[in-house]
């Protein structure tokens, strides 16, 4: 056990299980013999070779339609895309395709695939580099959609997504990659080294899809996050010294709701966080799950702290970021509501 | 030698030089290719060069894909008027071999008849046929080894014929029914069987066409002995994931092959509109370095000589290879769908590759291993088959009829394992 960061943790995940199985292959833009332009697959293909390992052409419809073809023969391809952002392409590949496979050909042939996307804002990549598309994923039936929030997670979901025998698109907050952001920009960066999730188990271990963990322990408000915004979430809770309760969802499909359920139903209060935009974003159907699960428990509206409902821009990046001083007034509204 | 632009009309060639003539360029003006005719004129196919049956040579399957470009612009043929086998392309199969490929043809031809039948009488709502095309997937399929994958369109159920699959189980998903391998999931048509190398076909055009090159690639990866064969309209070529397998087989010189089923229409849409200035589908493979070659739809040997040459590449790691089938669509694009809209009525009839069922019956009379009168007899007895094939199938239920797929399969298979949303769902659909 030692400390690493998310992108030596999601390496990690990748080489023990390219090492326990033959059948996982790599592939990507800039993935073999570079590394990956996040340094993810770095010493991959020096380790297992180049049909193991490798770069493709620019286009993210081959890299997913490739990947289909090859699960369908019954390979495990973990692909990565560069950046969510650059995902349409494959968008009908992941959709009509990995998703459906095993539906409409009632199990004759099935999709074990994982598409790996660096997603989120806060590293000043303006709308092109920002975008966090998970509603786009969760709306699609067939598909498993993951958002870890911190290195340990990053490796056990990862680890689980590989032997998962569905598709499953993994999406890492890139702000997170070297360490938790508590949403101060303006502050130093803190390192994973001196973070407790730091720690990551060597060697092979999983993180079941479908199960949330508690980050924070609270009476007085639930607080539903993931990704990056688990810290910022953590800062504002701080911040205002309100006693929340904070929900880390790591997995958006298959949903853990009865740990979100029986925390809303503690604490009667509820806010939804997340950087990607807000209308039909996922805090929309989390928002539907809890007033309908927790109605007569709930003292206070929901409330959803998200993205403006623009492109994500580039100067003004810290205006649209969701950040501690949004949530913080979220928490205050909701308690005094 | 590659030949001129066969949609270089006269016309077009003296409007180009009036172009530059003038002093002044004449204002842009957007050029919206169009058929040659329209329903009420008069069929017209000169402006498909048909080489003579024989005359495109055989290179050896390691030949470099330079040195074949004039195969991308010719038709590979081997059947005469007169019926004869003839060329480098002749030669590979046995009577017993074509008489087998002969029943396929009928047998898909027959079935054809009854499904499209039975979606008029209601007993399934959608049907697709393959008149004219049965040579290109009976003859296809005849080419391939146990384990070898097709990732078909819609018009490739000769595959499944020729292999050996259940007529009853196609008639079954058809209708959707009790015994529908697919539990009514599927679009009729749209069949799955990996046993018999048969992707489940998506619906969506073009998408399975890079998907064949992934799982040839994963057959080189895991050092196996598999192609993959991957189809695709014309029309569908113009579909981004038609290039992306281009790039990716060529890239990584996957075990595939690649056909293009050019059957003149897709729907309504003449097949100029998906090609623009390209002479040929087939040329598409040349800007990627992938062999190209242009075969007669129509003629069975052709299609099946093609076919072996192609997969031995393949199969010799030598990569992927492009084959343009040049047929005619005879019938409507689907039950849904009436050509007298948009193309001349007797347009098959002019067709110049003929008929593919009638001119390999006419090659084995000339054979001696057949005659007209084996062939009505063969053709009533398809027909028996197939109707019992469809009686045992209709014994299962038809999509209206009370026995069809069960309404609690439809929550099964989205997962491998049932997520509690769904449990919940179909808990709340009480089923």
């Amino acid at each position: 056990m030692s400390r690493k960061t998310m992108i030596e943790a999601i390496r990690e995940a990748m080489d023990v299980m390219m090492s326990r199985d033959d059948d996982v292959v790599v592939f990507g833009e800039d993935v073999g013999y570079f590394g990956g332009v996040f340094r993810a697959t770095q010493g991959l293909q020096a380790k297992y070779g180049t049909s193991r390992c490798f770069d493709t052409p620019i286009s993210e419809l081959g890299i997913v339609g490739v990947a289909v073809g090859m699960a369908a023969y019954g390979l495990k391809p973990c692909v990565e895309i560069q950046f969510a952002d650059y995902m349409y392409p494959a968008y009908d590949q992941i959709v009509s395709e990995a998703a459906r496979l095993r539906y409409r050909s009632n199990g004759q042939f099935t999709c074990p695939l994982v598409v790996r996307m660096p997603t989120g804002g806060g590293i000043f990549g303006g709308q092109t580099h920002s975008q966090s598309p998970e509603a786009l994923f969760t709306h699609v039936c067939g598909i498993k959609t993951v958002v870890p929030s911190n290195p340990r997670d990053a490796k056990g979901l990862l680890i689980s997504a590989i032997e998962d025998p569905d598709p499953v698109i993994f999406l890492e907050p890139k702000r997170l990659y070297n360490g938790p952001f508590d949403g101060h920009h303006d502050r130093p960066v803190t390192p994973w080294s001196k973070h407790d999730l730091g720690e990551v188990d060597d060697g092979h271990f999983a993180i079941p899809l479908g199960s949330a963990a508690i980050r924070r322990q609270g009476k007085a408000i639930t607080i539903l996050a993931y990704g990056t915004m688990v810290h910022v979430a953590e800062t504002a809770a701080a911040e205002t010294g309100i006693d929340a309760e904070i929900i880390d969802l790591r997995t958006l499909l298959p949903l853990d709701l009865d740990t979100i359920e029986a925390s809303v139903k503690k604490t009667g209060r509820c806010v939804i966080v997340h950087e990607a935009t807000l209308t039909s974003g996922f805090g929309a159907e989390l928002c539907a799950l809890v007033q309908t699960r927790c109605f007569y428990h709930l003292e206070a509206p929901i409330v959803r702290v998200a993205g403006w409902d623009t492109p994500y821009p580039h100067a003004q990046e810290w205006d649209y970021f969701p950040g501690p001083a949004r949530i913080g007034r979220a928490l205050i509204e909701t308690l005094e509501a | 030698m590659p030949m001129p632009d066969q949609n270089l009309t006269n016309d077009t060639m003296s409007s180009r030089r009036e172009a530059i003539r003038s002093p002044e360029p004449a204002p842009l003006k957007l050029h919206v290719p169009e058929p040659a005719v329209r329903p009420g004129g008069k069929p017209d196919f000169s402006n498909i060069r048909i080489p003579r049956a024989g005359q495109v040579d055989r290179p050896n399957v390691d030949v470099d894909a330079e040195a074949i470009r004039d195969l991308a612009f010719s038709v590979i043929r081997v059947l005469n008027r007169d019926g004869e086998a003839v060329g480098p392309w002749a030669g590979a199969l046995s009577d017993g071999e074509l008489l087998e490929g002969l029943r396929h043809m009928m047998t898909l031809r027959a079935f054809d008849a009854r499904m499209q039948m039975a979606q008029r009488q209601g007993k399934t709502s959608f049907y697709m046929q393959h008149m004219g095309e049965e040579a290109v997937s009976c003859a296809f399929r005849k080419a391939l080894l146990p384990g070898d994958m097709n990732f078909p369109t819609y018009r490739q159920a000769g595959l499944l014929i020729a292999s050996g699959y259940s007529l009853v189980e196609m008639a079954c998903q058809i209708y959707s029914n009790t015994h529908d391998p697919l539990k009514g999931r599927q679009l009729p048509v749209m069949y799955s069987s990996r046993e018999h190398g048969f992707f489940s076909i998506s619906g969506n055009l073009a998408t399975q066409y890079i998907q064949a090159v992934g799982w040839a690639m994963a057959s080189a990866i895991k050092n196996d002995t598999k192609i993959a064969i991957a189809w695709i309209g014309d029309g569908a070529t113009a579909e981004s994931d038609f290039h992306a397998a281009l790039v990716f087989a060529s890239t990584y010189r996957a075990p595939v092959v690649l056909n293009i089923v050019n059957n003149q229409w897709a729907i309504s849409t003449f097949q100029g509109i998906a090609r623009g200035g390209s002479g040929t589908f087939a040329a598409r493979g040349l800007g990627f370095g992938i062999p190209a070659l242009r075969v007669d739809g129509n003629d069975y040997l052709a299609v099946h000589a093609v076919a072996k040459w192609a997969c031995e590449r393949a199969r010799h790691n030598l990569g992927p290879t492009l084959i343009e089938h040049v047929t005619y669509r005879v019938g409507a694009h689907s039950t849904s769908d009436d050509p007298a809209g948009y193309r001349p009525k007797t347009e098959s009839e002019a067709w110049p590759l003929g008929d593919p069922v009638i001119r390999l019956k006419n090659h084995l009379i000339v054979r001696g291993a057949w005659s007209e009168e084996r062939h009505k007899q063969t053709e009533a007895e398809i027909m028996d088959t197939v109707i019992a094939a469809q009686k045992e199938a209709e014994s299962h239920g038809t999509l209206h009829s009370p026995q069809h797929a069960s309404a609690r399969d439809m929550f099964e298979g989205v997962f491998a394992e049932m997520p509690p949303h769904l449990r919940r769902q179909r808990q709340e659909a009480g089923v």
